[in-house]
Order: structure tokens, then C-alpha cells, then sequence
């Protein structure tokens, strides 16, 4: 089943604030707005009539870059989850991550910068409004989810340390504490868990910092108190549970690049000509869908990031 | 190591052999029971061809367990049950294959012909597949009978080569956790180790009772 979408929502056909507590009426009237097209697509399951039990985020701004595209469960968003720390069973974090101690909570953002930091958590909470962005997620095992995260633009985190011209890349590192993540005492990977970005990507205003889901606090399992999300690249970039952001001059090895380099190279941006050495990326499932669909370059989001690339061998910097 | 005699009766190993023709049902009755409540979870394509996969290769290891079994109890009449559990083993690839070729392909022919070439993965659990074909298909009383037990034994020491085909099949698709892979692969060593130890055993006996 595939439907055909415009690339870009207006932003006239974002959600109304008031109609936040009502997604599903919302998106049924987006999808009648859309046409007879989407509403074939079906009406989301995913939507909610009361909270899932978190703690409310308040008011959010909509965001131009949201798509329209129908939510996945919060039960499958929070119950199917990449997130080693916890082990490495999809159903492992949701079963282990009521352990993690998301207060206090702080980070450090260090490196090439010129005022040097380190913000507490209910401070990151403060330093931007904050928004909810409905993005796609591809997983680089060749699934996907639409999830309407909270959150602000990385950029405004890192405007915060004033970065030095020569700074190049950020570096992510997340927390790893093998008292409270079972995953973190097995060897599966090398912790703590390290990603990066390009300099131009971490302040690309698509390139958020979530701290909630489906308007509420951000479940531990999916990466609390504060992460990282890429939309355009392999669900993996996204690090979880960040406590430390370095400014550098070199390209950041990853965990999953260190692992294993000839699979999981630096950039990582979602490609469907690029297949991973052991299983094909053209096409993916969408978690709720009987069929795969076709994977799009860039997840999608080539109108707002291709530019990046401009030049670059994307076979060769995969 | 030797357990007390145990040789059960017409009416016990009847008994027996229809216990674990219930129990080979299990797995699939039970993955049809989570289907049905909605329990196959966030992908349940990828639950479906998970499930049907490990239970292709227990199966596929208990069925190789018996020789050895055998070895060490003395119980024969576990051989009688042999050609049950790898008829089990062949039923669930089955199901493995067509998981694949219907609920994540779906029937996408050229894409599959692509995958067999290029992921070693897939190739090596295809390779599987069709080895145990020529097995299934000759396993009737009225088969070995016109094949001859020696030929017959001959052909259906490939069960071999399909395990170690399915243990590779499994080691190569895991992303990185390599646990269970791992876990397969010891119990299929083990399993071998423990044929090559009866076997030079039973030659320094032989040679013994020679000399």
C-alpha cells in the first residue's frame, strides 16, 4: 500500500493547539483535508483520548517539519526499542529501563567551545519553547515508525557554549551505568555509547533534542531524560540518554562504526541505493503495515538536508 | 554414564510417540494463539519468521540428539521418535519459508532471487531448505526400502550439512548480539563431539576385541 504524499506539509495543516487533546479527531479531519487518498490509508490507531500515563510537557508549538503521516501506538513506540544498555531483546528496555535515574540529571557540553558547560536537566528544560515534531524513524534493520516527539532544536543547546571556529564535529556521549542498565555489564558494545554528527548537521534545525513523546515526559526506555534525534539518518545516530556533548576537530567514531565499520559508517544517513553489506535498504516495513513500503533518501527529508551533501560520494561515505 | 534400562511397551512408546506429535504442535499453536490475542508484538512479521526459525533449528538439533542419546542411555527405541522430530524440523522451515516469501516478501519474486544471490544469509538458509527436501521426501518406511538402508543412511547424513547451513544462516542475520547464535552453535558441537568420541571408542573396542 503505498500512498503518495506532498513531500512538505504547509504549515496551515498542522494541528491546532486545541485540538492537541483530540489527536484523533484531529487527524481524521487532517486526513479528510488530505483527501480521499489518506483517509484510504486508514485512521490512526495510535491515537490518544486521554494520556499514557507520563507527566504532561504543557503547551507545545507545532512545527513546520512535522508530517501528517499516521502515528504509530505509544505502546509500539515505547514497547519496540533499540536501546543495548538495556539489552538487546526490542522488548528488553521497556521490561529494564524503570531502572534509570533520570533525577538529577546533568550535562556536560565541553570541546572546542568558549564558555565550557554543564546544564542540569530541568535547565535544558528552559533554554527553548518547546515543540512537538512528528518524524519519521528508520531503523537501519529496515523498519520504520512515525513518532511525535517533544523537543527543541540541538542548535539551541549548543548556541549555548558559543562553539570555536575550529570545531568541526559533536560528539555524543550517553550515559552507562552498569548498576542500573543490565546491557551496560555485557560486552555487546563498547561503552559508553558514542555518537556524532557534522558540525552543519548537529545545528540543522531538523536535528532536535527530544525530551517528550506523544506530549508527555519522555519514557525512560526511549532514550529520558534527553536525546538525540536525526531524522534523516539510521535510527542509531539518535543517541540516548546524552551526558555529554564535546566539540572536535575530528570525525567522532561511533559505537556502531567501531563495531563494525564496514556496516555502520559515520554519516549513516538513510539510503536507499546504499544497502547494508548483510540486508537490503530499499525498501522497509512500517511497524502496522502488512506490506514493506519503499524507503525514501534521506527518510524523506532530502528537500531539507540533501544540500549537505552536495559533491560527497554517499556510496563511499555511507 | 548409563540410566536405568528403560524399554517401554507397544502401548507406552504409543504413549510416547503421540505426546510428542502434540508437542511438536505446540509452537505453532501457540504462535497462532498470540496472533489471534494480538500478542506478536510492535513487527509480528519479524515475531512470526523469528519463532518458525528457532524452532526449525531445535528441532532440527533434538533430531540429532538421538543418535547420541542413544549412545549414552542405552535407550534404541529413542530412534523410533527420530524421524517425527526431523519431519518437525522440516514442517517449521516450511512455515520459516513461507513467512519470507509471503508476509515479508510478498511474493516479491525478482527481489527474493536478488536476495538469495546476494545476502550469504539468506543463501545459506535457502541452502538449508533445499537440502532437507531430498530428506523429507525419502523419509517413508517404503523409501528406505527401495533406496537400501545403506544408501538411504548415506543421503540423510546431509541433516548434517543443514545444521551447520541453519546455525550459519542464524549467525550471520544477528546485528550484533551474537548470544543465541552462539548457543546453537555449542549445542551443535557438542552434539558432534559427542558422535566422534562414541565412534573412537567404539573402534578401540573393536580393536581390542581384534587383538
Amino acid at each position: 500500500m503505498l500512498i503518495k504524499r506532498p513531500a512538505d506539509i504547509a504549515p496551515s495543516e498542522i494541528t491546532p493547539r486545541a485540538l492537541f487533546d483530540g489527536r484523533r479527531d484531529f487527524i481524521r479531519t487532517a486526513g479528510l483535508g488530505l483527501g480521499a487518498a489518506l483517509i484510504g490509508a486508514g485512521l490512526p490507531p495510535a491515537a490518544r483520548a486521554a494520556g499514557h500515563g507520563g507527566q504532561p510537557l504543557g503547551p507545545l508549538v507545532k512545527s513546520p517539519y512535522s508530517t501528517s503521516e499516521k502515528l504509530n501506538d505509544y505502546s509500539d513506540i515505547t514497547g519496540y526499542c533499540n536501546f543495548y544498555e538495556f539489552g538487546t531483546d526490542k522488548s528488553d528496555p521497556a521490561r529494564n529501563a524503570h531502572r534509570l535515574k533520570t533525577r538529577p540529571w546533568t550535562v556536560s557540553i565541553e570541546g572546542l567551545v568558549n564558555k565550557p558547560k554543564t546544564l542540569a536537566i530541568e535547565d535544558v528544560l528552559k533554554l527553548a519553547p518547546l515543540e512537538e515534531r512528528i518524524y519519521r524513524l528508520r531503523c537501519v534493520e529496515a523498519w520504520s515508525m512515525v513518532i511525535p516527539w517533544v523537543g527543541f532544536p540541538l542548535s539551541a543547546l549548543l548556541k549555548q557554549v558559543e562553539p570555536l571556529g575550529s570545531a568541526k564535529y559533536v560528539e555524543f556521549t550517553t550515559l552507562a551505568d552498569p548498576q542500573t542498565m543490565p546491557g551496560v555489564r555485557s560486552g555487546v558494545l563498547d561503552w559508553p555509547y558514542v555518537e556524532g554528527l557534522r558540525l552543519d548537521e548537529a545545528m540543522h534545525p531538523l536535528t532536535l533534542i527530544a525530551v517528550g513523546l506523544y506530549g508527555e515526559v519522555l519514557p525512560n526506555q526511549n532514550g529520558a531524560p534527553m536525546r538525540l534525534v536525526v531524522p534523516w539518518k539510521y535510527g542509531f545516530k539518535s543517541a540516548k540518554s546524552i551526558v555529554k556533548i564535546r566539540f572536535t576537530d575530528k570525525e567522532p567514531v561511533s559505537s556502531w562504526t567501531r563495531a563494525a565499520s564496514r556496516e555502520y559508517g559515520f554519516y549513516s544517513n538513510v539510503n536507499p541505493d546504499v544497502d547494508h553489506p548483510r540486508w537490503s535498504q530499499a525498501r522497509e516495513r512500517r511497524l502496522g503495515e502488512f506490506t514493506k513500503r519503499k524507503t525514501l533518501m534521506f527518510n524523506g527529508y532530502g528537500d531539507q538536508v540533501a544540500s549537505l551533501y552536495t559533491g560527497m560520494d554517499l556510496q563511499k561515505n555511507f | 554414564m548409563r540410566l536405568p534400562r528403560f524399554n517401554p511397551d507397544r502401548r507406552q512408546f504409543t504413549l510416547i510417540w503421540r505426546a510428542l506429535w502434540v508437542a511438536g504442535l505446540l509452537p505453532l499453536l501457540v504462535l497462532v494463539s498470540a496472533g489471534l490475542r494480538d500478542a506478536l508484538g510492535a513487527n509480528p512479521i519479524e515475531y512470526i519468521t523469528r519463532a518458525t526459525g528457532d524452532w526449525t533449528l531445535r528441532l532440527l538439533l533434538l533430531t540429532l540428539a538421538v543418535t547420541p542419546l542413544r549412545q549414552l542411555t542405552g535407550w534404541h527405541w529413542l530412534v523410533r521418535l527420530r524421524r517425527m522430530l526431523g519431519l518437525y524440523a522440516f514442517f517449521y522451515a516450511c512455515l520459516h519459508l513461507t513467512t519470507y516469501v509471503w508476509l515479508d516478501q510478498f511474493f516479491d519474486w525478482p527481489g527474493m532471487l536478488k536476495d538469495i544471490a546476494k545476502r550469504p544469509f539468506v543463501t545459506l538458509g535457502f541452502a538449508a531448505f533445499v537440502l532437507m527436501l531430498p530428506l523429507a521426501a525419502t523419509s517413508t518406511n517404503a523409501m528406505i526400502r527401495r533406496l537400501g538402508g545403506r544408501t538411504w543412511q548415506r543421503l540423510h547424513r546431509a541433516v548434517y550439512a543443514v545444521a551447520v547451513l541453519g546455525v550459519a544462516h542464524y549467525w550471520w542475520l544477528v546485528k550484533k548480539d551474537l548470544t543465541e547464535p552462539i548457543l546453537y552453535a555449542s549445542v551443535l558441537g557438542t552434539l558432534f563431539a559427542l558422535r566422534l568420541w562414541h565412534a573412537r571408542r567404539l573402534q578401540r573396542t573393536l580393536q581390542a576385541q581384534a587383538a
